[in-house]
Formats: C-alpha cells, sequence, structure tokens
C-alpha cells in the first residue's frame, strides 16, 4: 500500500504538464473539427472562436458529399480492413497453434521464418510485390491488397498468439483427447474460445496500419473503383486545396470513423498494449 | 511437463506416422506469408542485381550500386535523402522518445486522477492516418490561415513565425516534428506498461532509503524500463527509415523545397514508380529497396546482438 507521496503543489504541477501536453495532442483535431463548421469568412476571421449561428454554414459538407466517392471509398477500406484482420487472425492463429503445441523438427526454425517480418518491412518487397500482381493479373483489385496486409500482419500474429497458446492448459487439451475430439476440434472448440483477448489485441495491432496505409493502395490499387479512404482523401483534398471548407469537412469527415471506434474501443485497446502482450 | 508432452508426442507419431494436421495448420500461413513477403523481399534483392542492357534484362554485378553511390544523377538525391532519413531519426530519439517516457512517468503516478482521459487523449493523434495528420499540420502552419502566427503571439513570440514547411532549412525539422506529434503515443504506452510492471515492493524499498521523486525516477525506475526504451528506439529506427506516408502527404512526392524533406522512401517511390517527368526504374528502385534493407538489417542486428545483450534485466 502506497502512501500519498506527492504533495498538493507537485501533483498541480503533473496535472499542469499533462493538461498542457493534452492540449498539444489534441488541440489540431479540434481546431479542424470546429472550423468545418464555419463560413469562409468566419474561417479566417476567427479560427479559434466555436460556430456561432451567425457563423455556422455547412457548405464544406455539401462539396464534399457532392463531389467525391466516399461511399465507395468507405466500402473499399472496410472490405479490405474486415477480410485482412479475418484471415491474419485464423491462419495466425493456426500456425501459432501448430507452433506451440506439437514438437515437430524444424519447429523453431519456423517460428524464427515467420518471425522474420515483425522487424523487416513488407514495403521493401514493392517492385517484386508489383510484378507479380501484374503477373496475375490483380493489379487495381481488392484482392491485392488483402494478400499484401495478410501478409504484413500475420508475423506479429503468429508471435503474439504462439505466446498466448502457450499458457493453455495442457489437461485440458488431453482431456479433449481423451474424449475423441480431433486435433481439429481441440484447435476450434477448446483454444480458439481461451485465446479470444488475445485475438483482440492483434485485430487491434493489425487494424489501424492497414485502415491508414496510403503505399499500397497508390501503388497497387489506385483505379477509381479500389481506391480506399486513405488514397480518396489524399487525392480529394490535394484537388480541394484553395477550397478551405471542403478541405476541412473532408479532413472531419475522415477523423469521424476513427474517432467514434477509437472512443468506444480505448478501454480494451490500451488494456491490450498495457497488458504485456508487448512486453 | 515436457517429459508428459514429449512422450504423447511420440505417441502420436508412433500410432500416425505424418501427423498432416501440422501441415494444414501452417500451411495457410505459409503460403501467403512466403509468396507475398519473402520471395518479393528476394526476388527484389536479386533484381538490383540486374539491369536492361539493349533492351534486355542483364546481370550486372554490382553496377546500380556503384551508380547509386557515384553517379552523379544519382548520388546526390541518394546521398541528401539518407542524410535527410538519418536526421529524420536523430529528430525522433531526441524528442519523441523523452517526451514518450516524460509522459509515462508522470501518468504512472499512482491514484493520479485522470490518467485514462490523459491516456486516451494523447494517443489519439497516433490512430489517426498520416493524410489527416498531414493536411492539419498544413493547414496549422500555413501562412493564409493566422492560427500559428496568432498561437505565437499569445506567448509574445509572434515575430519568430516563419513558414516553416516552405523553407529548405527548417521543413525537415518541421515534418519530423510533426510524425513525432502523432507517434508519442507508442512510446508513451509501451514504457507505460513497463512501469506498471514494476513490483510496488521495489518502489517501497527505495521509498524506505529515503530515494524519492526524481532521484526515484532515475535510479530505480530507469534501469528497470531500460529494455522498454532498448525496444521503442528499435522500432523507431526501422519506422523511420521506411517512412514515406507524412512526407509524400506534406511536400509531395519531390519531398520539396528544393528536395530538402527527401528521405529514402520518397527516393524510393520516385525512382521505382516514376513522377512527373521522370520514367520509373525498376532496376534503380530494387537497388534503393535493397540499401533500405541492408540499413534496417543492420539496424536490428545491432539491437538483436550487441545492445539487447549488454542491456541488464532484473528479475523479480
Amino acid at each position: 500500500m502506497s502512501k500519498a507521496r506527492a504533495s498538493l503543489s507537485r501533483t498541480a504541477l503533473v496535472h499542469a504538464a499533462l493538461i498542457a501536453y493534452t492540449l498539444v495532442a489534441v488541440f489540431p483535431v479540434f481546431l479542424t473539427i470546429i472550423n468545418s463548421f464555419k463560413n469562409r469568412n468566419a474561417i479566417f476571421r476567427n479560427p479559434m472562436q466555436l460556430p456561432t449561428p451567425s457563423t455556422f454554414d455547412l457548405v464544406g459538407y455539401q462539396t464534399v458529399l457532392g463531389q467525391g466517392d466516399f461511399a465507395v471509398y468507405f466500402q473499399n477500406s472496410l472490405i479490405v480492413t474486415v477480410v485482412s484482420i479475418a484471415l491474419v487472425l485464423l491462419f495466425g492463429a493456426m500456425a501459432a497453434f501448430a507452433l506451440s503445441e506439437y514438437r515437430f523438427r524444424g519447429n523453431t526454425l519456423m517460428g524464427l521464418y515467420l518471425a522474420l517480418g515483425i522487424m523487416i518491412p513488407i514495403r521493401l518487397g514493392t517492385v517484386a510485390i508489383l510484378q507479380g500482381m501484374v503477373a496475375t493479373g490483380l493489379v487495381n483489385t481488392l484482392t491485392a491488397l488483402i494478400l499484401v496486409y495478410t501478409a504484413q500482419g500475420l508475423p506479429l500474429a503468429v508471435f503474439i498468439l504462439s505466446e498466448f497458446m502457450r499458457t493453455v492448459s495442457d489437461d485440458l487439451k488431453n482431456a479433449g483427447r481423451i474424449d475423441g475430439l480431433s486435433e481439429y476440434a481441440i484447435f476450434f472448440r477448446l483454444v480458439l474460445p481461451l485465446v479470444r483477448p488475445a485475438m483482440a489485441t492483434v485485430a487491434v495491432f493489425t487494424m489501424i496500419p492497414i485502415w491508414n496505409d496510403l503505399w499500397f493502395p497508390l501503388i497497387l490499387a489506385p483505379s477509381e473503383a479500389t481506391k480506399t479512404v486513405t488514397l480518396g482523401s489524399q487525392i480529394f483534398i490535394g484537388q480541394f486545396v484553395t477550397n478551405w471548407n471542403a478541405v476541412l469537412a473532408a479532413l472531419s469527415l475522415a477523423i469521424l470513423p476513427v474517432l467514434v471506434l477509437y472512443l468506444a474501443f480505448s478501454r480494451q485497446l490500451i488494456r491490450g498494449i498495457t497488458s504485456g502482450a508487448v512486453k | 511437463m515436457t517429459d508428459a508432452t514429449l512422450s504423447q508426442g511420440e505417441m502420436q507419431a508412433a500410432s500416425r506416422p505424418r501427423r498432416w494436421h501440422i501441415a494444414v495448420f501452417l500451411l495457410p500461413a505459409l503460403v501467403v506469408y512466403s509468396a507475398v513477403m519473402i520471395l518479393p523481399l528476394f526476388e527484389t534483392l536479386r533484381l538490383s542485381f540486374y539491369n536492361t542492357v539493349d533492351g534486355q534484362s542483364a546481370f550486372v554485378g554490382l553496377a546500380n550500386f556503384k551508380t547509386l553511390f557515384g553517379d552523379a544523377r544519382w548520388a546526390a538525391d541518394f546521398w541528401n535523402a539518407l542524410k535527410n532519413n538519418f536526421i529524420f531519426f536523430v529528430i525522433h530519439m531526441l524528442v519523441q522518445n523523452p517526451i514518450g517516457v516524460a509522459l509515462a512517468a508522470l501518468l504512472s503516478i499512482p491514484k493520479l486522477r485522470g490518467a485514462a482521459f490523459y491516456r486516451t487523449a494523447i494517443f489519439l493523434p497516433t490512430l489517426l492516418s498520416f493524410v489527416i495528420v498531414g493536411f492539419i499540420w498544413k493547414l496549422i502552419l500555413s501562412p493564409i490561415w493566422g492560427v500559428s502566427p496568432y498561437l505565437l503571439d499569445l506567448v509574445g513570440l509572434k515575430s519568430l513565425f516563419a513558414p516553416w514547411l516552405g523553407k529548405p532549412n527548417s521543413a525537415l525539422i518541421a515534418v519530423s516534428l510533426i510524425s513525432v506529434w502523432q507517434y508519442v503515443g507508442i512510446p508513451m504506452m509501451l514504457i507505460y506498461a513497463a512501469l506498471l510492471n514494476i513490483p510496488e515492493e521495489v518502489i517501497e524499498a527505495a521509498e524506505c532509503d529515503g530515494v524519492t521523486g526524481w532521484a526515484q525516477f532515475f535510479k530505480i525506475k530507469l534501469p528497470l524500463i531500460l529494455p522498454a526504451i532498448g525496444i521503442i528506439s528499435i522500432l523507431t529506427f526501422v519506422g523511420n527509415f521506411n517512412a514515406f506516408d507524412l512526407v509524400y502527404t506534406v511536400q509531395g512526392a519531390l519531398a520539396g523545397p528544393d528536395g530538402s524533406t527527401d528521405i529514402l522512401g520518397t527516393l524510393l517511390y520516385r525512382t521505382f514508380f516514376g513522377f512527373q517527368l521522370q520514367l520509373g526504374d525498376r532496376s534503380m528502385g530494387a537497388t534503393i529497396a535493397t540499401v533500405m534493407f541492408l540499413i534496417i538489417l543492420a539496424g536490428v542486428s545491432l539491437y538483436l546482438f550487441v545492445i539487447q545483450r549488454r542491456i541488464r534485466r532484473y528479475q523479480f
């Protein structure tokens, strides 16, 4: 039990420092959102002011929603992210189970091989990846992105999940074997439900870089039908760079889904990071 | 325990000579990972030794590297990008990681009110995409919009304002600091987790000996979180020497003004994919990717084989 160590003035200083940095972190986002609801004059004359009835204006949103195919981009991002995460979790958990459960020749080597990708970024293989995608006719398809992101997410998923699967009790699995469960049933019905918290952590770690990636959509799938939200807003904002209302509205719309998801899941996310999965 | 699993494995091996399920479990991950990641990586490394000679792809040995390091047309760009990338990394190490450690130290003060709120708010920028971060800061630092001069005026420093992103001297520092702003949440969280793992008894023992406050942090906690600081350093290194998105969003593929924010990622993009009048060059792209690979490999090896082994770990 720790007694209250800090004197009052020290606590105040700590809070002052944290509040100051919190302002630095949140202020740019806040500024963008409040100004997206104002008219052009007010944006320039009083950038710091909250929108008032006289300066309130939705013209930026009207421009954005009337121009870009944001619904399509959003759908593309969603498909790519969800399918990639599902594949990373399924394939990653299967491989992690094989590595942590069975002793076979080359087990350690296989683990090291799969862990290579944690440190070496997949981006460095882009030249040959593009070549391969051109050869197989996958350029400008969402499949290309899904394949790349699945490969990118697997190393960390296998690493984290196999650490967790080692903690699942052997007695439980052996009891299942005695009851005549096949190895597949043991994996799907006994082990998977027990590592669900670790799966959630992996899902979050996999999701953020996929959703935010600009490099692979730019190179592998830049066509209008396959643009992701990140690439779509990059190009859209680039075109409207002088229309401040539209730019601010587009930025606010791009922030919104991330902000909502984050506020809903921040507890799980932070618990996942601090639970020791990435010690 | 180990005996049990061993004999069980042997029993299985005896009753079923081939344990097909192991292959079934491993295969999907192995196929996707090998086909989309490892093979292209090696193919890229291989391509760096080839170039088009008389319209035909031919083995040229180290000629591409010689061109990259020495040819007048390439070398200036390459050394400039490498130097900038190094500065980019140094700024992250000097600004991002100390701020991250400091914030984590403040957040881990026991019974701090509102810690969850601060944590959530400070981690927010890390989740935003580079596109959002890049454009927000482009707007805020823009001399057209009076936000930065206005804020500087509040603290009486208005005269310091300059269009930082547009000046060759300050653009790289400005872009690096934007990246620091975005990523400070990651070192903060990892260090925070490490600090929470320090057992209460250690801290109590320190207090009994009269070691508190700053002394406690530097003499007791800092040595205990050194392994975590090692991890964030290598993560920063790999992330920085592979960075591209933020510079591309803020300064475009040419990484202006005048190439002053060009890093290896943007150089790779322009070289391999082409930009405006410049045609894409596959072999030179592969060569730059190979150099980046070697730099990252050197950094990771240094960490794994030298630094990680020297860091003293404490077990509780």
